[in-house]
């Protein structure tokens, strides 16, 4: 077996066993990126020393017997975690030059347990996008089509897995921005609970709904990475006090007596067949495992997307007020203050996220706010609702991840309203604060991949992952591997 | 509604960005149908809905007032575009 086909457990159960080392492992990886990378670009920044000194300073605590899950793994993840001393560009050319002074808390909660970091990972200019086409350093290609897009924004992220740059990697979510790329990729990818991993050092893009989760092989990957990056930060207010569970612990528990919901609203006649056809076969696979079927409705999902699209454009014009030239970042030469900041943003930033700041400060701007802002902020609520109510009835829901697979490169780059609306059935879990899990479902007659869509409950991160483990065990579909 | 280049020109004053006529253009057509799109809104009766802005429920996060260590002029300082001393310069603000 190649090591850079290895999980997690693979790779740790032959680290523990000293069969391999982490500086070999670690070799084995940066020789797959030099390969592959020309045909996929899932990186911004590569770094290959400090990933050598981090591999040999784990097979020492290895070798003192202190072999955490996690010791000695090569990741990499996307360029939205600050990362101190090694350039954070978050996409764009506004930061091109910048060197964090401190470390995002997910990142640093990994390096502590020994996780080597091989890189940082391309992505839509500051998470703005669904295809990784807003990205300053140019698109990441669809390992399994590479003439298509990875999706976005995490497209880098779900692109080093599926071509095997890297054994899992951070991802961040705001309107589907992990689970998106990781159906278009075939591979897994977990938005977890709002409030359940912390946010210190993630660049922002929509506060009330940016998450960081993980992108990996397999469920008891994905387990391992939220275990390791959940919990309490008092560097991030919004982070929640609860305790973590051992997320791998009841992994193989099955889905006896399992209430899922289908809403109904997710089943849409413009549905992509091959979709629909992912999904009739998933619902099967788990009635046959035991699980019960409800229908159920949100019926607000129709208003999400233009929710979403206020919300998210409403906190992005805020958060992006920090770019003006003065304390880091892109200077422009100009002639005053005033000019300063307008050219260093004018000259900064890409298209998407002029676009996306435009829309947010029409959105707040005077006379507007309360049509605008407060209107969607009341929508939310009622989509919120939606949840709650199905909840009530039900342990988890079952739906399509995207509506179509993987489209084209340049496909929807001049139409905004279609990207955004390709986010149509991960947008409501983030409005909703709720957590979801994206897995491989099977492919598209092109020979493309399809994701399943798992929403729990708030904090239900186990049986989303137990419900994704047995469907992963009985079908194996996320055994298959682009050809890269 | 028809957002006009005249109203993107306003916004683009208030988000402090220099857009070209090309840009202008494009913007106010896609803003339009953007906005058109939200305007759906509007259908929904929220008549009492409390607003959202946080999906989890949350009290003020306290904790003790108590100097922790920071990061210190000098890191601050390594990414500023021009610096003098412990000081960040621009240009000149006031003739």
């Amino acid at each position: 077996m190649n090591i850079f086909d290895m999980t997690i457990h693979e790779l740790h159960t032959a680290l523990k066993g000293k069969q391999l080392s982490s500086v070999e492992a670690t070799k084995a990886m940066l020789e797959r990126i030099e390969a592959v990378e020309p045909r996929v670009g899932s990186f911004i920044t590569v770094t290959p020393e400090q990933a050598l000194a981090a591999a040999a300073a784990a097979d020492q605590r290895i070798a003192r017997g202190e072999c955490h899950p996690l010791t000695g793994i090569p990741l990499a993840i996307k360029d939205i975690f600050l990362t101190e001393g090694i350039r954070t560009t978050c996409g764009s050319r506004i930061l091109d030059n910048f060197i964090p002074p401190y470390s995002a808390t997910s990142w640093e909660k990994l390096r502590d347990l020994g996780a080597v970091l091989l890189g940082k990972l391309n992505q839509d200019e500051f998470a703005m996008g669904s295809s990784n086409e807003s990205s300053a350093y140019g698109s990441t290609r669809n390992p399994w089509d590479t003439t298509r897009i990875p999706g976005g924004s995490s497209g880098g992220s779900a692109a080093a897995v599926a071509a095997r740059q890297a054994i899992a990697t951070l991802g961040t979510d705001t309107g589907g921005s992990i689970r998106q790329p990781a159906s278009h990729c075939g591979c897994v990818g977990l938005k977890p609970t709002y409030g359940r991993v912390s946010r210190y050092g993630v660049i922002a893009y929509a506060s009330s709904l940016d998450q960081v989760g993980p992108l990996t092989r397999d469920v008891a990957d994905c387990a391992v990475m939220l275990e390791a990056i959940a919990g309490h930060d008092p560097k991030d207010s919004t982070s929640v006090d609860m305790p973590v569970p051992g997320y791998s612990a009841g992994i193989a528990n099955g889905v006896k007596g399992l209430k899922i919901g289908l809403p109904k609203e997710y089943f849409i006649a413009g549905l992509d067949p091959d979709v629909q056809k992912a999904m009739d076969a998933a619902i099967a696979t788990y009635r046959s495992l035991g699980a019960e079927f409800v229908d159920i409705s949100l019926p607000h999902t129709d208003y999400a997307v233009a929710t979403y699209y206020l919300v998210a454009t409403a906190e992005a014009s805020s958060n992006l007020a920090r770019y003006d030239g003065v304390r880091f970042g892109h200077r422009a030469e100009a002639d005053g203050l005033l000019d300063m900041y307008t050219r260093s943003r004018s000259e900064g930033f890409g298209a998407e996220v002029k676009r996306r700041i435009m829309l947010g400060t029409y959105a707040l701007s005077s006379g507007y706010y309360d049509a605008y802002y407060v209107k969607a902020q009341k929508v939310r609520t009622l989509i919120m609702n939606d949840f709650i109510t199905a909840f009530a009835s039900v342990d988890v829901m079952l739906t399509p991840v995207a509506p179509t697979p993987a489209f084209k490169i340049g496909e929807k780059v001049n139409d905004p309203l279609q990207m955004y609306l390709s986010d149509i059935f991960t947008i409501p879990v983030n409005l909703a604060g709720t957590c979801a899990l994206s897995l491989p479902a099977g492919f598209s007659a092109s020979g493309l991949p399809i994701g399943l869509q798992l929403i729990g409950k708030p904090f239900g991160e186990e049986t989303i992952l137990r419900a994704g483990h047995a469907f992963e065990q009985a079908t194996g579909w996320h055994t298959t591997k682009a050809t890269i | 509604m028809s957002i006009t280049v005249a109203d993107v020109e306003y916004v683009a004053r208030l988000a402090r960005l220099d857009l070209t006529t090309g840009e202008k253009e494009l913007f106010a057509g896609q803003m339009d149908a953007i906005f058109g799109y939200v305007e759906k809104l509007k259908e929904l009766d929220t008549t009492g809905i409390v607003p959202t802005s946080h999906a989890v429920p949350m009290e003020n996060a306290f904790r003790e007032d108590a100097v922790q260590p920071s990061i210190g002029p000098e890191k601050a300082l390594a990414n500023a575009p021009g610096r003098s001393g412990t000081f960040y310069t621009v240009p000149k603000v006031i003739e």
